[in-house]
């Protein structure tokens, strides 16, 4: 299938997300769009798939313009999506979700369960996407979830997948996996829409890449363009993806874990028996794949998750199975893994969020009752110190955009008197810009002495940021590495296999 | 138009909860209106007449607009004043009592009403579904009974600790559902609507109890409140006036609900556990003691409702005290859903319920229409407010840029 598009323009009141967008995806194609959270991808395929209805512009199939009424129309089309998050009900097997909305009935309606298996197997076959029919989705790995999206919308008859930050819940493997996937589609003459903000997989896997800034396309270039060249297009000035950074000074261990054990949500060991030292003034990184217990070690770091055996000293005081409220006053920053989820309150103003741990603390508050002006004046000065984007203090923090709100939970952090700073994927789902931001801030508190553990599954991340770099397998410590350690080593360790200068 | 002018009728077309809510209330009295014409005989058969001339049509029509006009008219007059005595007493200094009744009646019945909704608010801010107010408030009022009635003491001392044993009997109801949500998970909208038959039962054993009942009596009556435990009225007795110092006590209440939810450490913590319970345990705050403590104010402010309405209104217990009609706890959830769980939002829509009662009782005396009509419009009213989008599409509201959807002012149900 071609897609053309062709000036498509979508205004949000007085924003216009999308600004004459042309773009053609020729069948075969995978076809990148490469752009900043909040400039317009998302949008652009809202368009394409019938969610949204472009106010200018047209939509060309195989050269005959369309309209799309509802995503419905875009399906009876050929263009199938699979969604960041996943459209599937969880308890229904794979088959079912396959079939889902266009079931092969038999007679007076019934379900053809037999039917829908054949089907699936069929089309799995021909596409090389193994997954079993009668597994229960919410027993799979997020990769295999996706690849039941996949399957869905090559089930119905999809000649161009759109696939919408489809790497950004995947681990390394599953997204090598899902490359061979996209390789062999377009190998079979399907075209690919590939929307993503990270520089790598683009580089590997497209065709062609369309840069898209503010609404508007920058440019169109081929894959083989340099990263840093890409870099620049999306966020229209030159960045640096290495971390410039002095040597450590490390000082006296102010984060201790000794031989500590923790029990995931199914009471198995996810943490089992690890030991770290975290020493002021220097950045650890703990690397590994994602669901290796790094989570779950975090958690029981800030006291969110009971420690089963072993100690966690802070400052050396021992916090071990301490609640929250105490590891935070203790000193202990943390910015969590999912932000939504436990670092903000979206319906609350960006001020009331950046004292949300500390909302008794002098001079927030006073006898229990709140200071609201100087609530008010934390989060002016820190709007400025931390190039915080926002219309006004009192803004609902949900009309922020992911890398703002990410910056808010920087800042209330760093602006609280710390001894060690714990900040999980510190830097997922947002832009280079951002990025970059995060990354000097942590760099610079480390340079005044703040302990610094960093958890992430980018590796460029680690090797960039860490002083020292532990990487976690299957709950243990598989080694404590120097960041001067090839890829490979660390990639080994990664994968369990124990190395040396285990501490 | 005038820039100014065409700016108004902008904000006057855009959606807002606030217009919403207004346009909901229309669309309420309009239901009102359609059972009104539905189950008036004369006004049927002249519609059912309309086809034999223009006349008749006319005739209907007038019949109509004179019928449900007339009802509205008496339930307007009956809740709020009415214009012709009102004047009446301003021109000739005389009959002030007949003039302020209707006013007065109202106060008198959102009193309670308003302590009870605040507490539900601040609960479903919280994230928690009270639907154990009614419950609470009985009991509050059974313990202020006794307090009330069987102790006796000087004013002074006597009604603050019949207040207090009001607010000690909602509080001990409260607990339950809240130590039982805290330390085993039981879900409180189970635990607190059961716990209402609960408090029902034990209403009318303590009545028939020797302890309670009147003297000389083998009816579920309990003693009468000593006039030291009363909440006097608010105008002296020889006002004729119902309306009592329930109504300062209400607006102490009021105030405090203000400064907790906006301005307390302690109401911080409750919205931020309400809005999103994970970010609130992350940051520090012990979801333990929040549902405790909320159960706690609310379940207080529920017995506090009850004491009120006994030591203001009714001044002793019997069977019906707080049941079926009456039962503010429950209308309370309503209200304070009206209201989008706000104290000054729960003041208004205590107001509009308490005058809806009080009118639909003088409209049924002055037309013959039952007073289960106010019902009808209450619930209509209710039912607009829970489907905004509905609202929106009749009046063809116009969207606000950037502002965020208008929602029923609750969280989920789970958990």
């Amino acid at each position: 299938m071609r897609l053309e598009l062709r000036g498509i323009t979508k205004r949000f009141g007085t924003l216009t997300a999308n600004d004459h967008i042309d773009l053609t995806v020729e069948p075969g194609q995978i076809h990148c769009v490469l752009g900043e959270n909040g400039a317009g991808k998302s949008t652009l395929m809202n368009v394409v798939f019938g969610l949204l209805h472009p106010d200018d512009g047209e939509i060309l199939i195989d050269g005959v313009p369309q309209r799309f009424a509802n995503s419905g129309d875009a399906v009876r089309r050929g263009i199938g999506m699979v969604h960041q998050h996943f459209m599937l009900v969880p308890v229904f097997t794979v088959a079912e979700n396959v079939v889902l909305g266009f079931e092969p009935t038999s007679r007076l309606g019934r379900l053809d369960r037999a039917r829908a298996r054949q089907e699936i197997r069929h089309t799995s076959q021909q596409f090389n996407l193994e997954v079993d029919p009668d597994a229960i989705v919410e027993n799979l790995p997020v990769g295999l979830q996706q690849r039941v999206e996949i399957l869905k919308a090559l089930n119905h008859d999809a000649e161009l997948l759109i696939l919408d930050e489809p790497t950004a819940v995947l681990t390394p493997q599953e997204i090598d996996a899902l490359m061979a996937i996209m390789r062999s589609l377009a190998a079979s003459g399907k075209s690919i829409l590939f929307i993503s903000h990270k520089l790598k997989e683009v580089r590997a896997i497209s065709d062609v890449v369309t840069v898209i800034r503010q609404g508007r396309v920058v440019d169109q270039v081929p894959p083989t363009t340099g990263e840093s060249t890409l870099a620049s297009l999306m966020v229209g000035r030159d960045v640096t993806l290495t971390v410039s950074k002095e040597a450590a000074a490390p000082g006296a261990p102010v984060l201790e874990l000794d031989d500590v054990v923790v029990r995931d949500d199914r009471g198995l060991a996810a943490v089992d028996h690890v030991s770290l030292r975290v020493h002021a003034g220097e950045i650890l990184a703990l690397a590994g794949v994602q669901g290796n217990g790094q989570t779950e070690l975090v958690e029981a770091i800030v006291g969110m998750r009971p420690v089963e055996s072993g100690r966690i000293t802070l400052g050396g005081q021992d916090v071990t199975g301490a609640t929250p409220r105490s590891v935070l006053d203790s000193g202990l920053g943390h910015i969590p893994e999912d932000r939504h989820r436990y670092g903000l309150v979206l319906s609350l103003s960006v001020a009331d969020n950046l004292v949300l741990n500390a909302p008794r603390r002098a001079p927030f508050a006073h006898r229990g009752t709140r200071n609201l002006a100087a609530v008010r004046g934390n989060a002016e000065s820190l709007v400025s110190r931390f190039d915080i984007r926002t219309t006004s203090v009192q803004a609902p923090l949900s009309s922020l955009s992911g890398g703002n709100q990410q910056k808010v939970i920087v800042a209330r952090e760093l602006s609280r008197p710390l001894q060690v700073l714990v900040a999980s994927q510190p830097t997922r789902g947002l832009d280079v810009g951002s990025i970059e931001y995060v990354h000097r801030q942590i760099v610079e508190q480390r340079n005044e002495g703040l302990a610094v553990l960093i958890v992430s599954s980018e590796l460029d991340e680690v090797m960039a940021l860490g002083d020292r770099i532990a990487v976690m397998h299957a709950g243990q410590i598989t080694g404590v590495v120097d960041p001067s350690t090839s890829r490979e080593r660390i990639g080994l360790l990664m994968a369990g296999a124990t190395g040396d200068g285990h501490e | 138009m005038s820039e100014s002018r065409r700016r108004w009728w902008h904000r006057l077309t855009t959606r807002s909860p606030l217009l919403v809510t207004l346009d909901a209330l229309i669309l309420g009295f309009v239901v009102g209106a359609l059972v009104i014409i539905t189950t008036t005989a004369s006004v049927l058969d002249a519609w059912r007449a309309m086809f034999s001339s223009w006349a008749a049509f006319a005739h209907a029509c007038q019949l109509t607009a004179d019928v449900v006009g007339a009802a509205y008219r008496a339930m307007f007059t009956g809740a709020v004043v009415n214009p012709r005595i009102f004047w009446h007493a301003v021109t000739t200094g005389q009959g002030w009592t007949l003039a302020l009744t209707p006013l007065s009646e109202t106060l008198t019945y959102a009193a309670p009403l308003i302590i009870a909704s605040i507490g539900v608010g601040i609960a479903f801010q919280t994230g928690i579904f009270n639907i154990g107010a009614n419950g609470q408030a009985i009991l509050g009022g059974v313990a202020g009974a006794y307090m009330g009635s069987l102790v006796h003491l000087p004013t002074v001392v006597h009604l603050p600790l019949t207040l207090a044993a009001g607010i000690a009997g909602g509080v001990i109801v409260g607990l339950v559902p809240g130590l039982l949500k805290a330390y085993t998970g039981a879900h409180e909208v189970i635990v607190t609507l059961m716990l209402n038959y609960v408090v029902a039962a034990l209403l009318i054993f303590t009545l028939l109890s020797t302890v309670l009942q009147q003297p000389g009596q083998q009816n579920d009556i309990s003693r009468t409140l000593a006039p030291s435990a009363q909440l006097a009225p608010l105008f002296g007795a020889a006002s004729g006036l119902r309306v009592n110092w329930g109504l300062a006590v209400a607006a102490l209440v009021v105030v405090f609900a203000w400064w907790f939810l906006e301005r307390s450490s302690l109401g911080f913590d409750f919205r931020v556990t309400g809005a999103n319970p994970q970010a609130a345990r992350a940051s520090g705050i012990n979801a333990r003691a929040v549902i405790v403590l909320v159960f706690v104010i609310s379940g207080g402010l529920a017995g506090l409702a009850g004491i009120v309405q006994l030591a203001g209104t009714t001044h002793y217990l019997d069977g019906g005290f707080l049941i079926g009609n009456a039962g503010i706890g429950f209308t309370a959830i309503t209200v304070s859903l009206l209201g989008r769980n706000r104290p000054v939002g729960i003041v208004w829509s205590s107001l509009l319920f308490a005058g809806l009662g009080v009118g639909g009782r003088a409209m049924q005396a002055a037309t013959g229409i039952p007073l289960d009509l106010a019902t009808v419009i209450q619930s209509a009213v209710v039912l607009f407010v829970a489907t905004p989008v509905l609202v929106q599409e009749i009046f063809r509201l116009r969207h606000a840029a950037a502002a965020g959807e208008v929602r029923l002012a609750t969280s989920g149900w789970g958990s």
